[in-house]
């Protein structure tokens, strides 16, 4: 197989994997409050849904997006459709950083093989 | 509140050290921008995108660490590993605005704080200790697995101590400063372990297909001859 053909496999199979994590393996996902979460909200007792109590999440605010339609990894609110905001999120997270480090790339003047680059 | 927020929400601290760390963070970028340049070309630009999407769909993959708490991949330390640091603090960095942006996880005031945290502390200090390790790491496969888990170990626990520094300078709330760092600490100590497995396992499998690309092996025989 030719390197420029082993390369394209290779980043293919990559791009696979992290849609099938964020499309399907994301609602095996433990849904318990993560680290941060949980120190911060430690102390404070949950109220008919307010935080009451002296820890640091007791002053978070909502999210200024949180009416957003991918807000919370759901899909307008539907929580079943985790796996759609995961694969929407991760082709977003391709293109916004493919794009970025496209740009920022060093253009070679030649190409690897040794052939004549563009 | 929701259970699906992952980072550092509005509020958690005041505004001037909101601010402070916002200015942190777009120095910190305006650096790693300038310097991702060259780390970048017509192979590992592709790749770096990759890793950055790869990083988004790990992190909403939550391990259970504790009953009742959680804890997922941060990812600097992964994306350093495989496509350098400057590189990979804007991988992560990525990651942060588009879930802050899209998915209302991690406040927009918070931001700042938690690229320094994730992207700039957790990725510079994850990769450190990667190069301060290196001859391990290109001597063998288990010596790369050792070092990539150790590399993820440090790094989220940095980025929590970074939280910590935050919270001691303009936290809200009223709780005692050592209980919240031993507490603080003492779990990401635990999420670093799930972060070490994830990122020993990632690192070795893009080594054993594509050694040539890993970031941290360059130079090394192994990935010379992958390259040829």
């Amino acid at each position: 197989m030719s390197a420029r053909k082993r390369g394209a496999w290779f980043f293919a199979a990559f791009a696979v994997v992290a849609l099938v994590l964020a499309g399907v393996v994301s609602y095996f996902a433990d849904g318990d409050p993560d680290g941060l979460d949980h120190v911060t909200t430690r102390g404070c007792t949950e109220v008919a849904g307010q935080l009451q109590g002296a820890c640091p999440a007791a002053h978070a605010e909502d999210h200024a997006l949180a009416d957003s339609p991918l807000a919370d990894y759901a899909v307008g609110g539907d929580d079943g459709l985790t796996g759609l905001a995961g694969v929407l999120g991760v082709l977003a997270t391709l293109v916004v950083s493919g794009g970025l480090f496209w740009l920022l790339r060093t253009r070679s003047r030649s190409g690897r093989d040794g052939s004549p680059g563009p | 509140m929701s259970t699906l927020a992952m980072h550092a929400s509005d509020g958690l601290l005041n505004a001037p050290t909101s601010l402070l760390f916002g200015a942190v963070a777009v120095a910190g970028l305006a650096v790693a921008t300038g310097k991702a340049r060259r780390e970048l070309d017509d192979r590992t630009a592709p790749l770096a995108g990759l890793v950055a999407a790869f990083v988004f769909a790990v992190q909403m993959l939550n391990f259970p660490v504790l009953p009742g708490v959680s804890g997922h991949l941060l990812g600097g330390a992964l994306a350093a590993i495989l496509v350098g640091p400057w590189t990979g603090a804007l991988c992560v960095s990525v990651v942060l605005v588009v879930q802050a942006l899209l998915f209302a996880d991690g406040g927009l005031t918070a931001l700042g704080a938690n690229i320094t945290n994730m992207a700039l502390l957790g990725t510079a200090a994850g990769y450190v200790v990667a190069v301060a390790l290196r001859r391990f790491a290109t001597r063998s496969r288990p010596g790369l697995l050792a070092v990539a888990f150790t590399a993820a170990l440090v790094n989220t626990v940095v980025a929590s101590a970074g939280f910590v520094l935050e919270y001691a300078i303009g936290g809200q709330g009223a709780v005692s400063l050592g209980g919240f760092a031993a507490a603080l600490l003492g779990v990401h100590v635990l999420i670093g372990i799930g972060e070490g497995v994830i990122t020993a396992l990632t690192v070795g499998a893009v080594a054993s297909a594509r050694p040539d690309l890993v970031h941290l092996l360059r130079g090394a025989p192994v990935a010379r001859e992958a390259a040829s």
